[in-house]
């Protein structure tokens, strides 16, 4: 028999319903398997036994008066720490933040536990969101359940690696150029970013905010639909959070693709692809097709631009979204320190990690009088460009399949030594948001070593119940 | 040789907005250290700001009051600089796209009116306050006022004088006064201005080096500032010195300024669009809206009085600045009072009371009808002009209105001839020296008496009543 905790969140709702199981039993069987697992998987920074305990107690309460319970009643789930949990350490796996413990929530939170979630903690991740493999983390390294050797993939590693090693049934990560969808792909687990704007950001903790995007990780493409659902809506607090009615993304899952158009861009199909991950590109291509859809051969050709696109933008953003780290008001303080100046200096040389310091510098350079028209305001430039390049081959399809990443999972430091290969890995998941579109990442066969593979689908503004539907469609029938 | 000043403005003034710019804190002065916080105005991680829109429509208000351009798109920028009054380590502000552009201000100056331009008003967001205890080796800081909107409007290079300043000064507080979106009230801090000042021999079309002089708290130091900032200037282009492009404090207490920064040390606040917000788009009909809304402002009030109502131009000048007596000159002059009268005992009494009391004349407690009815029972002959000024202090401390003021004190003026002929006999039956000196010729002696009469009736004789009176008693003596 299915283990418990191996169970989708659909599966585990039927569970509560028929109560075959207490929403108290699943979750001590939840922090018994993190007990179990946590040792040799690290996803967590903080485990949150305690409140995940009476938050299934108050579930069972409901049940048990026969009140109707929220698809996500009872459910455990990790959460990325860099989203604010009223009265739990938010750390962004940042030394700066080693003691922090923010005085209220996050919408997406919020809303999730206005669903009775019933979170178990808060999971590692890349320093302040900045990385692909969550090897950034000030305080552990987090292994890719999969194979331990490997890297869980980032900056949302202890999200996915928590959700992949059932240590949560479903997790939120955040996605700033591939976050989500990156550490999903490589830990063989559904990852969406969905729309920028359609998920608040009020509470999760700045790296690029033009960029950032709060998502699902989850075993599957339906439990992907019902997260969405639960923390997606207009925020007030969240200026560019949008004013649109909720799509209904459960009545999507149909199972049917027929007469979709799916786009196949060439240039993210190039050499620089592993032959495995094109591979398994292309044979979801087919999958399509036998199912009846359309697979439409398109162009991208400003995919060239987006690495650097990126990197500017997002750099000049965390320059300025980290600069409040000052050793001031909350956070790390460095000792010793001699007046004004020195407070700023050692905190801030002592408080971030070296990946985050560089962004910093890159940042404030791009940003610098003399520098600006030819780094910034050029990359807001090609930003315009990328998103008419999209626009445009949205005009004849429905949406786009293309690797999550163009590599499975790398052996831990593999790509440490050296940044530019480590950006390079997020190639395939940039550009979507550059362009502030959805897009998922589902599992999609293995390659030699078994690692797992993730096929990318990449949606139009507002699309996300597109490619949630044309996913399920693949999960169900494509294989 | 001669020199020109050059003066440019840059003035910050607070908006009354009941709440805070970019969260729902209360917007008001004083209040306990730290008690109007939110994550949003203190900065938390994660937390982000939302434009209150009311700043937005103070900010559109203010430029429409000085003839500006109002943007239909523009946008909020980061302003990045480390202090610890500023929790984000930027301020959002506006760089490039400001809310209002290209206006003007008229002041009154020696050779008649003159137009000052406005280069741009923008909104933007206040920082908390540093505070340093005597002898500590620390400071705290105090984030109530983080987050209050403020507007920052910058003048044209186009002042020559101190006194052009002051009155530069004075008409954007009465504006802004007049139209509602700020105090203005300098002591606490809701009006501050930085000073840009160079000089140039006369005659000369190009501008000289520029200081920028920071932290001037009032009217009174902006022009001590500029006066020692010009002196200064061509004391060092007289040595053959040259002026550098340096930034400045005014220290008002020892009457100098310092430099802070020199240009080689001048910030780069990196600005950038704040990607937390979203562009403002402001159509016609908001604008229009706004400017239907528009009060009187006071240079047309100013001219409407000279007009309307015959006042020296002085008198409309002083009256039509303030909002609160000139609220009053206006009720007291509907209600029948004349108008010449009534703004002598405003610009007169009534600020001298002010003065002394540290009051605002908007915070005045009586109408203008209480004044009109001052005014009128001085005319009627019922007071006189010297007991009327015994009145005005009580219509301050009381909410009675003149006529019972007048009543309850038994001030009403005596014209009944017979009770003055009582009063006179007693005055000519204690000062017989005088009366003899009158019998010997001396007509000086009526003055001496007149005014010993007006005494013992306490002032309330009626000084027409009494002369005649007088007069006739003691020709009745001879």
């Amino acid at each position: 028999m299915k283990a418990l905790v191996s169970m989708t969140a659909h599966e585990l709702h039927d569970k509560l319903v028929n109560r075959e199981v207490s929403a108290l039993e699943l979750t001590r069987a939840q922090l018994a398997h993190i007990e179990e697992t946590e040792a040799e998987i690290e996803s967590y920074i903080t485990v949150t036994s305690a409140s995940a305990l009476k938050k299934a107690e108050e579930v069972d309460k409901k049940i048990a008066a026969g009140e109707e319970i929220s698809p996500l009643a009872g459910i455990p789930v990790a959460i990325k720490d860099n989203i604010s949990t009223k009265g739990v350490l938010t750390t962004c796996a940042s030394k700066m933040l080693y003691n922090y413990v923010p005085p209220y929530s996050a919408d997406a939170y919020e809303r999730l536990l206005g669903q009775d979630a019933v979170m178990v903690g808060k999971a590692n991740m890349d320093e302040f969101a900045m990385g692909s493999s969550t090897e950034n983390s000030y305080f552990k390294k987090t292994k890719n359940p999969r194979n331990t050797a490997c890297v869980p993939g980032g900056s949302s590693g202890g999200s996915a690696a928590a959700v992949a090693a059932d240590e949560a049934v479903f997790a939120l990560g955040s996605d700033t150029g591939g976050s989500i969808r990156q550490p999903a792909s490589f830990c063989g687990v559904v990852g969406m970013k969905p729309t920028y704007g359609l998920v608040s950001r009020y509470g999760l903790i700045a790296f690029a905010s033009s960029l950032d995007q709060i998502g699902p990780i989850t075993k599957d493409v339906r439990d992907c639909a019902t997260v969405l659902s639960a923390i997606c809506g207009k925020d007030e607090k969240d200026s560019t959070s949008l004013h649109v009615s909720t799509p209904d993304f459960l009545g999507a899952l149909t199972g049917e693709c027929k007469g979709m158009r799916v786009g196949l861009p060439k240039e993210y199909l190039s050499d620089a692809v592993d032959p495995a991950v094109r591979e398994a590109v292309l044979s979801a291509a087919k999958a399509y097709e036998s199912m009846g859809a359309e697979i439409v051969e398109c162009s991208l050709p400003m995919l060239d631009y987006a690495l650097e696109t990126y990197y500017l933008i997002s750099s000049a953003e965390a320059s300025s979204n980290l600069a409040r780290y000052d050793g001031v008001r909350y956070g790390f303080r460095a000792e010793g320190c001699e007046d004004l100046d020195s407070l700023f200096l050692k905190t801030r040389s002592e408080g971030f990690g070296k990946e985050v310091k560089r962004r910093i510098m890159l940042g404030t350079f791009v940003l610098s009088s003399g520098y600006y028209d030819a780094y910034y305001k050029k990359a807001q430039k090609t930003r315009t460009l990328i998103c008419q390049d999209f626009a445009r081959v949205f005009e004849t399809v429905d949406c786009i399949l293309t690797p999550t990443s163009p590599c499975t999972a790398w052996k831990f430091g593999a790509k440490s030594a050296d940044p530019v290969q480590m950006y390079l890995a997020d190639i395939c998941t940039v550009s979507i948001n550059i362009a502030g579109l959805p897009a998922l990442s589902m599992p999609y066969g293995t390659d030699g070593e078994g690692l797992p593979i993730g096929v990318q689908l990449i949606g139009p503004r507002l699309g996300d119940a597109k490619i949630l539907k044309a996913a399920y469609a693949l999960e169900k029938g494509g294989r | 040789m001669k020199y020109e000043t050059v003066i440019g403005l840059e003035v910050h003034a607070e908006l009354s907005t009941k709440t805070k710019i970019y969260c729902s804190c209360e917007n008001s002065f004083g209040g306990d250290t730290n008690t109007r916080c939110c994550p949003v105005c203190i900065g938390l991680p994660g937390a982000l700001p939302v434009l209150n829109k009311t700043v937005v429509d103070y900010g559109i208000k203010a430029g429409l009051s000085m003839h500006c351009d109002i943007a239909s798109y523009c946008k909020q920028d980061r302003k990045n600089y480390f202090y610890p009054d500023l929790p984000k380590a930027y301020q959002i502000s506006q760089f490039d796209l400001p809310l209002c552009e290209h206006g003007f201000v008229e002041i009154d100056t020696d050779e008649g009116m003159k137009k000052i331009g406005i280069t741009r008003i923008h909104i933007e967001e206040d920082a908390g306050k540093l505070l340093h205890a005597e002898g500590a080796n620390f400071s705290l800081v105090d984030y109530n006022r983080g987050g209050v909107p403020l507007i920052e409007i910058v003048s044209e290079p186009d002042l020559r004088s101190p006194e052009e300043a002051l009155a530069f000064l004075e008409a954007i507080k009465s504006t802004l006064q007049a139209i509602g979106v700020s105090d203005c009230k300098m002591q606490e801090g809701s009006l501050r201005c930085d000073v840009n000042v160079s000089v140039r021999p006369e005659g000369q079309k190009e501008f000289g080096v520029r200081s920028e002089c920071k932290n001037v708290n009032s009217f009174h130091a902006a022009a001590r500032a500029i006066r020692y900032e010009r002196d200064r200037q061509i004391a060092i282009l007289e040595a053959g010195g040259t002026v550098e492009q340096e930034t400045r404090r005014w220290d008002d207490t020892k009457g100098e300024s310092f430099v802070m920064r020199t240009k080689e040390e001048a910030h780069d606040y990196r600005y950038f669009p704040e990607p937390d917000l979203m562009p403002i788009f402001v159509d016609e009909a908001w604008k229009e809206n706004l400017r239907n809304s528009l009060p009187e402002l006071p240079s047309e009030k100013k001219k409407r009085y000279v007009e309307n109502y015959d006042l020296p131009k002085y008198d409309a000048g002083l009256l039509s600045a303030s909002l609160g007596l000139s609220k009053l000159f206006e009720e007291a002059v509907g209600e029948g009072a004349k108008p010449k009268t009534v703004s002598n005992w405003l610009l007169g009494e009534i600020s001298k009371i002010l003065n002394e009391t540290l009051m605002e004349a908007e915070d005045i407690p009586f109408g203008g009808k209480a004044l009109a009815e001052l005014i009128s029972m001085i005319e009627s002959g019922t007071i006189s002009g010297t007991i009327a000024k015994q009145v005005l202090p009580e219509m301050f401390n009381s909410d009675k209105n003149p006529k019972q003021i007048v009543e309850e004190k038994g001030l009403a003026q005596i014209s009944d001839e017979g009770a003055i002929m009582e009063i006179i006999h007693g005055v000519l039956s204690q000062n017989e020296a005088a009366v003899n000196d009158f019998k010997a010729g001396k007509d000086k002696a009526i003055g001496f008496l007149t005014g010993q009469v007006m005494r013992a009736s306490k002032g309330k004789a009626n000084p027409g009543v009494i002369q005649a009176k007088l007069r006739e008693a003691l020709e009745a003596l001879k």
